[in-house]
Order: C-alpha cells, then structure tokens, then sequence
C-alpha cells in the first residue's frame, strides 16, 4: 500500500500563542482511499486540515504529494496542487447558476463561452449523476445537491485530494446516502477523500482507513476493520479499554424516594434543531447528564428544555403539572437556569461591567420596571464575585477581560442569582483551568446536596463520572441509553457510546 | 523626586481623561468656542432685547445655539437608543418629523388651512402626532427587528414616503396657524428670555435620565446591542427591545416636528427638518458612541448634538454659503472621527507619555 501514497503529512508542527495545536503529528492518504479524521474538540483536526489547505502555514514538518514536496502557503497554491475542501457550509454563490458555480473564477480569458461552459456543466452533472441542470440557480437546489455541486467544482478542477468537512451535518438520511455514492465513484477514479464527521455510523459506512487524533497529537492510524466502534471511542477520548481503568463513579449514590414526583420531566420532547424526540425526567437533588461524542446532540437537548431552540413537540411537567416553554423566560419562571455550551457566543455579554453581567438573568425576571439600585446590584455582586472567588479588578470592569474560568463563574454566578430548582450546565469547565474545574465540580455537589436538580453535560468522562449520579447517553442525536449504579464506568459509558458492533 | 511624581501622576490623569468617552464632545466644543471667541470676541456676548411681540428675548451666538440646537439634541436621544440596540441607524427621522408635524396642524387647523382659531386643544394635535409618529417607528422597528432588514434600508423605505404622506396628510396644501400663542412652543414665552425649545430639550434629557434610572432600558439595550443571543438566553425579548427603541425614536420625532412648525406656525413638507437625520447620527458619533451598538452615553450624544450647532453656527459666521455648508462640515466631521478612532486615541496617549518623560529628563 505504502507505494501508492498520494499525500503524505510527516511530522507537521502547528502553535498558537498558548497553545500547541499540533506536535509532529503524520498523516498519509492513499489513491482511491476514503480517510476518516476523527477526534473530539480540541484534537487538532480542523488545525490538520487548515494546515493542509494553506490557510494557516505550518512551523515545521514536510508536505508531500505523490512523491514530491509540496508547498503551500495559501488555499490558492492548495488548489493548484489538487487539494479541494468542501466545507460544511456552502461556500458557493446561492444566486449564480449551477453551471457558473462550477466554473467561477477559473476562466482565463475576458470573453465567456457561455454556450461551451453549460455543456461541460451538464458533462459534469451526468458524470457523477448529480440531479441539476446547468442552467438552475443554485438557491433552487437542495442543500445537499449543492454540495455535490461543490464537490463537482472540486473534482473537475482536477483534484486529487478531496477534503469534506463535516458535509453531512446538515442533510437528511436519503441526502447522505446520495452523498455517499458520489464519495464511491470518486474514489473508484482514483481520488483521495479525507472525511471529517461526527457521526460514527457514517465513518463505518463509507471509510477505508481512520487517523484518530488527541490534544494536537496523532493518536494512530488504523485500517477500518481492524478497530472496532468502541476500541475508536475509547481512543477519541484518550480511555483505554482495560479492567485497570475501570473507573467507577465516583458521585454519591442518588436514592430516588418512592412516589416522589419528579422536578421536571418531558415526554417526547423535540426542537428546531434535528434532534429525534427523547424522554427525560429529574428529581430534586440529583445530578445527571447528557453524554456522547461532539455533535451527538447532547447540547440540543438541554437546549430543547429550556427553549433556547424552538420547541416542536413533546409535553413538559413540573412536579407533576404540565408547564409551556415556549422561550427562555419561560423556562426561567419556572426556576430553570441554563449555562450555555459556548461562553463567547451565548453566555458573556463582553462590553458590560461584571457586575451587569451577574445580575443579567434575575433583573430579567425581576421586571424592567424594577430595576436593582446601584447598592443593591453592588451587594450581588460582591457577594458572588466572594463566593466563588472570581478573580477581577472590581465589579465594574468589562467581563470580557477577564480569563475564561472567571468569565464561566460569572456566567455562573448569574444563574445561581436566580436561585434555580434545576439548574443546567452545559459544558461548565471547557477552556478553563483545573483548579476552576475542580470549584465547579465541588460546587455541582455541593447544590445538589442541598437540593437544587443539576443537569451537568461534559466531554471529558472522567468529570462526568466524578458528579453524575444518571448518565443519558446519546449517538448521532437521538438517546441511546440510559446508565446508573454499577453501570457507570468508564467501559460500560463508551460501548453504549459507540453501539453498533460490540 | 518630588517632582517628577507629580508629572507621572498628571500624565495618568491627562490619558485617563483622553479615554473618556465625554472627551470627544468637550474637547472639540472647546476647541470651535476657543476658535470663536479669538476671532471674533463678541461670540460669548449676551444681549437682552425685545422682540417684535415687545418680549424680553436674550440674543448673541450662545443662545441662537441652545435654540437651533435643541431639535437635534432631541432626535439624539432617540437615535442613541436605536444605535444601541440595533446597531445601526434611522435615516428616516426628518420625513417622520415632516409627518408629525403634517398630523399636529392637520389636527389643529381640523382641515381648514386658514383656520381663525385653534379647531383643537394643542395637547390634543400634539398627542395625535406622537401616535402617529410612535406608529411610524414601531413600523422601522419591525422591519429591523422582525424581518431582520439592515436598519439604514429598513428606514430608507420612509425616508423615501414620508415627505409625500406629511403631504397628503394635509392634501398638499399648506395650514397656517394664526393662533399666537402657539409661536411659544418653537420661540419665547412672554416673560421669559430664554428660547422655550432649549427648555424642551432640558425636559426630554431629564425624563430620559429618569426612565434610563428608574427602569432597565439601559442593561436591556445594551445586552441586546452587544450581545443578541445571550439576551435571549437570559429571557430578553431582542426583537421587542429593539421594536421599543424605534418608538421612544419617534416620541423624539413628535416633539421635534412640535417644535420645528411652531417655528414657522406652517410647514413646508419638502424642507422641514431636511438632512435632520444625518446631523442626529453625526451627534450620537461625535458623542464617542459606537455606531455598532452597545454601550451608550445620552449625554454625551447631547452635547455632540451641539457641537454640531455650533460648527454650524461658526461656518455661518465666517460667510459660507448654506449650499457649502455640507462640506465643511465633512471635513470638521472627518477630523473629529479620526481622533475618536481607538487607534489615533492609543497614539495619542502614548506621545503624551513620550513628551512628559522627555520633559522630565
């Protein structure tokens, strides 16, 4: 196999002030091979692949391509040396035709066969069987004909590695397959295709080969048969599958008293945001969480029950009585509190002092007719920034300079000023440091042991298995399995993870 | 020793100052009055006259200021809010000043242009109006917040109608108000020497410092202005926000259509408050306030609103044709801009501490 290399990635270096993004990691692709990179956030792989295409220039290592080096310094020398991606989201022009999509910017001469580019469109469209005319306005195409046109623009600028970025998160299952009998026919013509998704069934469906990578480090490279669904999670998430490492859970066992209602519960519950119906319920004082690989969906469901996303069905009781949360406030009358899973985008309100910030949630539910005085909201503030020890020059500093943990604890702070009956944190210790993971961790307990209901979702498993009680597992968005008592440890969590063949 | 401590500690006090917001507005207020008052040193002059009513009425440049500035002043309020919130602006403020003041002498002549006497009660026409003015900025509201069109094309739509409904409002014709007294609300009191419009805009600051003390109407512009999705995630409403902002814009407008055909007791649908709009953003930019939306100073929107007076008022003063007028003000404007831009102010501070080491040494 060795001699058919068509790219090779030896020892590739990658940092960012703080950060090492990628340490010597290798990476070989082979004609007519369909490549899977996996690893979860922060592995790397988007690094890889920017890496790959030029956007970010690597600090050392050696690209080659079938045989020589190569060098490329920006997405344009990439293109010349036949490496396409296709990203996630189109990246076409949506009010051009089909036909001038695939041929923008790559004429050389002023004048345009108009007449010559549409036949060579339909050429194109037939050869790899794509349902489009030349001709059509490519809006007029579903989402993911469009992307088989970029694919189509890719292949026919002579591409020889294909690059597919996560191409499926937006389709349906019949889009997919379509999708994937296209990856086949390239690959039958002798084009490497290196696939990044989140979804496993998908890997095994359409992959030759995976290169699983770690925190910026190329963890192996392994022929599909050759690793099994749970040995691949257990390496994503850098557990080994041993009796060594057979962590229990370490959370305080969670007694459900006998004909106790629980503090929230939903039936069928489903949002705007693709995830498949699930069941839920929590009681008072206990911690449970939504686990899964990223893009499982995991955040989607904390999201449906506080009506982040829109709501599209399903019934929610409170203690037993059917409530309506239509929308966030809702949800916070109600004494539900949600951390969001990204802090910049969702939770910070950067330009606003800390203390604005603290008291953002319960001024909302207090009214905007009542205000909190200046000694009031001075008292929150100092009161919490105490509590949780936040480090800040004072409460009237911007929260945006402040670090990441101290940002979250804000975030924090602000929910916990609600006095919420269940509060939800979604992904609390991402990007922060351990001493602050360990507070919140403590913390989570802590309220729990004085009856507050957490909801506490996290990549990594060990936090997980440290504070929940209840383990709802998910794959490919839709609830897999439910794990509690004996059957929360490391091992038992990843096979119920990666399903499928076990 | 001694001394050199004290030059560190003005030069700390002298960038701290530069970093203020209000710096903006004060420094090139001072800068045009300095100008003014070397060239011509009658420009701070008060004089106590009479007018042609036999009421005592102060004159000289500083109360022509206060007077003419007052209807921009007014509309930066509102336009603050909307900036804040929505990050972007209303350029339809001047047509909605030419409807509020159709509907206001539509509604005081009762359709009769050469009416006698009041046919309504002016609290009455001035209630029509800002109704219909409130309307009209729930109406840019929703389409900004609602249909997510761009605020300044959102508002493009009546900036483009609206001088033709304040016309047909009244049939095209052109009502007059013979009624004296209500010449007091866009001239004097009798009595008092001091332009009533300076007054009115006093008010609307007070009520507005008021309401942005007594309700959350600043944290909820702000939080929507800065950051949309997590306003919502804390219960905010984004769209109702930025819809309530449009509104308090045309409660402005009302006033100021008030104020701008009591100046005249007519109007003129195609010259009222013309190019208004723009002198109104420039005031909420000169004030140092981020077009982008966010944090927000109404004072300091205030007072850019005046140097925008007196800028005008000063090029006046020197002879320039009122059709020249635009572009000395870009110029005055592009020079103000560049000294609020982030980075001139950062280069700014440091050749300060440059000079003061250089001195000290």
């Amino acid at each position: 196999m060795k001699e058919s290399a068509l790219l090779e990635m030896r020892n590739i270096h990658k940092s960012f002030p703080g950060v090492r993004a990628l340490q010597g990691v290798d990476f070989t692709l082979r004609k007519g091979e369909v490549h899977a990179l996996m690893g979860e956030n922060g592995a790397g792989k988007s690094t890889l692949i920017k890496v790959l295409t030029g956007v970010y220039e690597k600090d050392e290592g050696q690209i080659s391509l079938e045989g020589s080096v190569a060098t490329i310094r920006s997405p344009q020398d990439a293109q010349k040396v036949g490496i396409s991606t296709v990203y996630q989201e189109i990246t076409l022009c949506p009010n051009l035709s089909v036909a001038e999509n695939i041929f923008i910017g790559r004429t050389k001469s002023v004048y345009q066969n108009w007449k010559k580019m549409n036949a060579d469109t339909e050429k194109i469209l037939q050869s790899l069987d794509i349902p489009a005319k030349a001709t059509q306005q490519l809006e007029s195409c579903s989402i993911a004909v469009q992307q088989m046109i970029a694919i189509a623009r890719a292949v026919d600028m002579d591409c020889k590695v294909l690059i597919l970025d996560e191409p499926t998160s937006s389709l349906d299952e019949q889009e997919v397959a379509k999708l994937f009998k296209l990856m086949r026919e390239l690959k039958a013509k002798g084009v490497g295709i290196i696939f990044v998704t989140h979804f496993l069934d998908q890997v095994y469906e359409v992959c030759d080969t995976i290169t699983v990578m770690r925190d910026g480090k190329l963890v192996g490279e392994y022929p599909i048969k050759d690793l099994p669904r749970v040995q691949l999670v257990s390496k994503m998430l850098g557990k080994e599958l041993d009796d060594m490492a057979d962590i229990q859970s370490e959370a305080p066992k969670f007694e459900r008293k006998e004909g106790s209602v629980p503090v929230l519960e939903a039936e069928g519950l489903v949002s705007d945001a693709g995830i498949k119906p699930f069941d839920f319920h929590i009681d008072k004082g206990e911690v449970n969480g939504f686990t899964g690989l990223l893009g499982s969906g995991r955040s989607e469901c904390v999201r449906a029950i506080f009506g982040a996303d829109r709501v599209l069905g399903g019934t929610v009781k409170k203690d037993g009585k059917v409530i309506k949360i239509n929308k966030p406030l809702d949800a916070m009358k109600n004494g539900i509190a949600y951390l969001p899973e990204d802090r910049k985008i969702d939770g910070i309100v950067g330009d606003l002092s800390v203390r604005d910030n603290l008291i953002l949630a319960q001024q909302v539910l207090k009214g905007f007719f009542r205000p909190f005085s200046k000694a009031e909201a001075n008292k929150f503030a100092d009161e919490y920034i105490k509590l949780l020890s936040i480090k800040t020059a004072s409460a009237d500093t911007p929260i945006k300079s402040l670090s990441g943990g101290n940002q979250q604890k804000v975030i924090l702070a602000r929910w916990l000023l609600t006095h919420p009956e269940y509060l939800i944190l979604d992904e609390p210790t991402r990007g922060i440091d351990v001493g602050t993971k360990v507070d919140i961790q403590k913390l989570v307990l802590k309220l729990a042991s004085e009856g507050m209901s957490v909801t506490f979702i996290s990549s990594e498993m060990d936090e997980m298995l440290r504070t929940c009680s209840r383990l709802i597992v998910m794959r490919d968005r839709r609830v897999v399995g439910e794990l509690t008592g004996d059957d929360l440890n490391q091992n038992k969590v990843m096979g119920t993870i990666a399903g499928g063949d076990k | 020793m001694h001394k050199e401590m004290k030059k560190s500690n003005n030069g700390n006090f002298f960038s701290r100052i530069v970093r203020q917001q209000m710096f903006i507005p004060i420094f090139a207020l001072l800068i045009l009055v300095i100008f003014n008052i070397i060239m011509d040193p009658s420009f701070l002059e008060i004089t106590l006259g009479t007018n042609n009513l036999g009421n005592p009425v102060l004159g000289g440049y500083l109360i022509r200021i206060l007077d003419n500035g007052s209807e921009v002043a007014i509309l930066a309020i509102g336009m603050t809010l909307v900036t804040a919130a929505s990050g972007g602006q209303d350029i339809s403020v001047g047509a909605a000043v030419a409807i509020a003041g159709s509907v206001l002498l539509r509604v005081l002549c009762g359709g009769d242009t050469r009416a006698e006497t009041l046919q309504s009660p002016v609290i009455l026409a001035f209630l029509v109006s800002c109704i219909v003015a409130m309307l009209f900025g729930a109406f840019n509201g929703v389409l900004v917040a609602y249909f997510r069109i761009q605020p300044m094309v959102a508002t493009l739509i009546l900036y483009t109608a609206g001088r033709s409904i304040a016309a047909w409002v009244n049939n095209n014709e052109l009502p007059i108000v013979s009624e004296q007294s209500f010449k007091y609300f866009g001239g004097y009191i009798p009595g008092i020497p001091i332009p009533t419009p300076f007054f009115i805009m006093l008010a609307c600051v007070i009520i507005m410092c008021l309401v942005l003390k007594f309700t959350n109407l600043r944290l909820y512009t702000q939080a929507v202005g800065i950051n949309e999705n997590s306003s919502k995630l804390n219960g905010l409403n984004p769209a109702l926000i930025k819809v309530l902002t449009f509104v308090i814009l045309g409660l402005c407008v009302a006033v100021v259509g008030l104020i701008k055909v009591s100046r005249n007791s007519t109007i003129n649908y195609s010259v009222i408050a013309k190019d208004i709009e723009m002198d109104a953003i420039l005031a909420v930019a000169l004030g140092g306030n981020a077009l982008g939306g966010g944090k927000f100073n109404m004072i300091a929107s205030v007072l850019g609103a005046y140097v925008i007076q007196l800028l005008t008022t000063t090029l006046y003063k020197f002879n320039v044709q009122s059709d020249a007028l635009p572009a000395y003000k870009a110029v005055v404007v592009i020079i103000l801009v560049v000294i609020s831009a982030p980075t001139v102010r950062a280069w700014f501070t440091s050749m300060m501490k440059k000079f003061q080491t250089k001195e000290v040494a």
